[in-house]
């Protein structure tokens, strides 16, 4: 154990733990639109194309960083043009960005004669080998990606959710969309070291899925995310050092396992608030056509009888058996 | 009161517009003045929702030319002043949001990018809710409301922007009498307040009695302008004009004829 708490004492650590906190706080914030706009491939197939650039980065001798920047947002542009302008499905069009990003990044990397070793370090992450300047390159970028969301989240909600309302109430709907898009493209950037470009979606998509199990409104939704997000990632990264000492448990592959742990454990309450939700929505306000009166009804309804209280019109309906029961004086009424 | 209050909401003239090189609209003229409850109605595939979309500028033009009070469409730019509720089957998306905040999404006519509501801004959002009757619900997801609940999120979202001119694609298709009802009570509000208002419908129900002025399309054409008429006129086989029909290919969705899709 206290060779665990020794770890926190090594710079190496210190710098992955502040990048996996940054990671998780960036990339459901962003992520929160993507699903939205049923785009939550969107990282996956900016994190293909993002291999190619770190395959330039290592052919040029440059920062592999930069230039994967660079291209995932020249990529995210062109997938969102693609999608825009319609010619070719959405999907399509980010299929065929998948392929050819990965595609072109091995090919290149080849070509810079540069190990598999090399490449595998951006495609899963290596947050151990982080250095001072990537973590403050990270933390630039987190600070951008926050204010931008945070601030513009009355107009990325917009446009996200009805791009032809948005249009019409005077937004440019387009430029928003590409902010999105380039958004997105620096997030998967900022990730890459931290759980790496396979695995980055899952970042920006398993926390706002988690989120949305047990939130019912917008904001909740990108704040728990965020939550998720930075608890899956630094406890994904402390659980893979504990792990360490006894075997080789990489922490990318780590962080997006325990997101997914998140999202399972909370999808049984979910399923049960949602069920609850459907049984307590009121009943149309529609006259009663007949006065029909229960039976015998030795049980006495009341705020905590435990039957579902369903509001009807200017009165509640108890439901139990396939029945809807109202008080009607001193019987029920058959509602 | 703005320096043109008096020009009529909207102006088209000599309006045509074509999808993939298919004409679609051809020869539309009309003016809608202000104060004025403008019912646009038609069978389906006749061109009504194209020329709401022309009207409020997600569908260009390809010829004439359309104004909204007064300013050619091409320079306005006071969209504060036009509230559109497009033709949509739910208000959900892909992340669960609140009455409110789609209701308050509305507001985004009049917000600042980078700066909180205002009191102002919180005003007219309760207000928006409260004349589509959804204020006790106004907490709730709006998933979990009713097709009809959510056409009425969608209007109060419109109404949040405090428009001039309320353009209403198909807001009653698929909406249940008591829903329809409260759609046209928020309507008659609205109506009230001396404000403008087209509404596409395939038929009137509880509206009928706010409708000043129908226009039935028929095929891309304005084919009946005038009071509103009852549904066997506007629908049936039976020209209320002696308006010729040239033979145009009918197009029964537009969107389905562009080569390649979408």
């Amino acid at each position: 154990m206290s060779d665990f708490v020794d770890l926190f004492s090594l710079p190496f650590m210190q710098r992955a733990l502040v990048a996996a906190l940054l990671t998780g706080l960036a990339a459901p914030a962003i992520g929160t639109f993507l699903v939205q706009r049923r785009l939550a491939l969107l990282g996956d197939g900016i994190g293909h194309v993002a291999v190619t650039g770190v395959a330039i980065g290592l052919l040029t001798n440059t920062s592999p960083t930069w230039t994967a920047v660079v291209v995932a947002v020249l990529g995210a542009v062109l997938i969102e043009v693609i999608r825009e302008r319609g010619h070719t499905n959405g999907d399509v069009a980010l299929a065929l960005l998948f392929y050819g990003g990965l595609a072109g990044g091995v090919l290149i990397t080849g070509l810079a004669g540069q190990g598999a070793a090399q490449l595998q370090a951006y495609l899963f992450g290596s947050l151990t080998s982080i250095t001072a300047g990537d973590v403050w390159f990270t933390f630039g970028l987190t600070v951008v990606l926050l204010v931008v969301t945070l601030g513009l989240l009355p107009q990325l909600f917009a446009v996200s959710s009805d791009p032809d309302f948005a249009r019409v109430a005077g937004l440019r709907v387009r430029l928003y969309n590409l902010l999105i898009a380039v958004l997105a493209a620096v997030t998967v950037t900022v990730a890459m070291r931290t759980v790496g470009l396979l695995l980055v979606s899952a970042l920006m998509v398993v926390p706002v899925a988690t989120a949305q199990q047990l939130a019912r409104s917008f904001r909740t939704t990108i704040a728990g995310a965020m939550v998720v997000g930075v608890v899956a990632a630094v406890g994904g990264l402390l659980l893979s050092a504990a792990l360490s000492f006894r075997a080789t448990v990489a922490p990318g592959p780590t962080i997006v396992l325990l997101a997914l742990a998140m999202f399972a454990s909370t999808w049984p309450i979910g399923v049960w608030l949602r069920r609850r939700r459907r049984l307590l929505s009121p009943f149309p306000s529609v006259e009663v056509a007949t006065h029909t009166i229960t039976d015998e009804h030795p049980h006495e309804h009341g705020t905590d009888c435990g039957h579902p209280a369903v509001p009807h019109a200017d009165h509640v309906d108890y439901v139990h058996d396939g029945h809807r029961h109202a008080v009607h004086g001193e019987h029920y009424d058959e509602h | 009161m703005p320096v043109s209050a008096g020009a009529p909401p909207v102006e088209v003239s000599e309006g045509s517009v074509a999808i993939g090189g298919r004409p679609i609209l051809r020869g539309i003229d009309l003016t809608v003045r202000s104060g004025e409850f403008l019912a646009l109605m038609g069978a389906n595939g006749s061109g009504k929702s194209t020329l709401v979309r022309a009207i409020t500028g997600l569908l260009p033009m390809t010829g004439g030319g359309v104004s909204l009070f007064g300013t050619p469409y091409a320079d306005f730019r006071d969209w504060q002043r036009v509230g559109f509720v497009p033709q949509r089957a739910s208000a959900g998306s892909g992340v669960p949001a609140t009455v409110w905040e789609v209701v308050a999404s509305g507001r985004i006519t009049r917000r600042r990018p980078f700066l909180p509501l205002s009191r102002e801004d919180r005003r007219a959002i309760a207000e928006a809710i409260d004349v589509v009757g959804l204020s006790e619900r106004s907490g709730l997801g709006v998933s979990q409301l009713s097709g009809g609940q959510q056409q009425r999120v969608l209007i109060a979202r419109a109404l949040a922007g405090e428009p001039d001119l309320l353009v209403l694609d198909e807001p009653t298709a698929g909406v249940d009498l008591g829903n329809q009802r409260a759609l046209a009570d928020a309507l008659a509000t609205f109506k009230a307040r001396g404000a403008t208002t087209v509404l596409v419908a395939h038929e009137l129900g509880p509206m009928a009695p706010l409708i000043d002025r129908a226009v039935v399309m028929r095929d891309g054409r304005i084919a009946y302008d005038g009071p509103v008429l009852d549904e066997e006129d506007a629908h049936g086989h039976h020209h209320p004009l002696a308006a010729t029909h040239d033979h145009v290919p009918h197009v029964g969705s537009p969107l389905d004829e562009l080569g390649g899709g979408r």
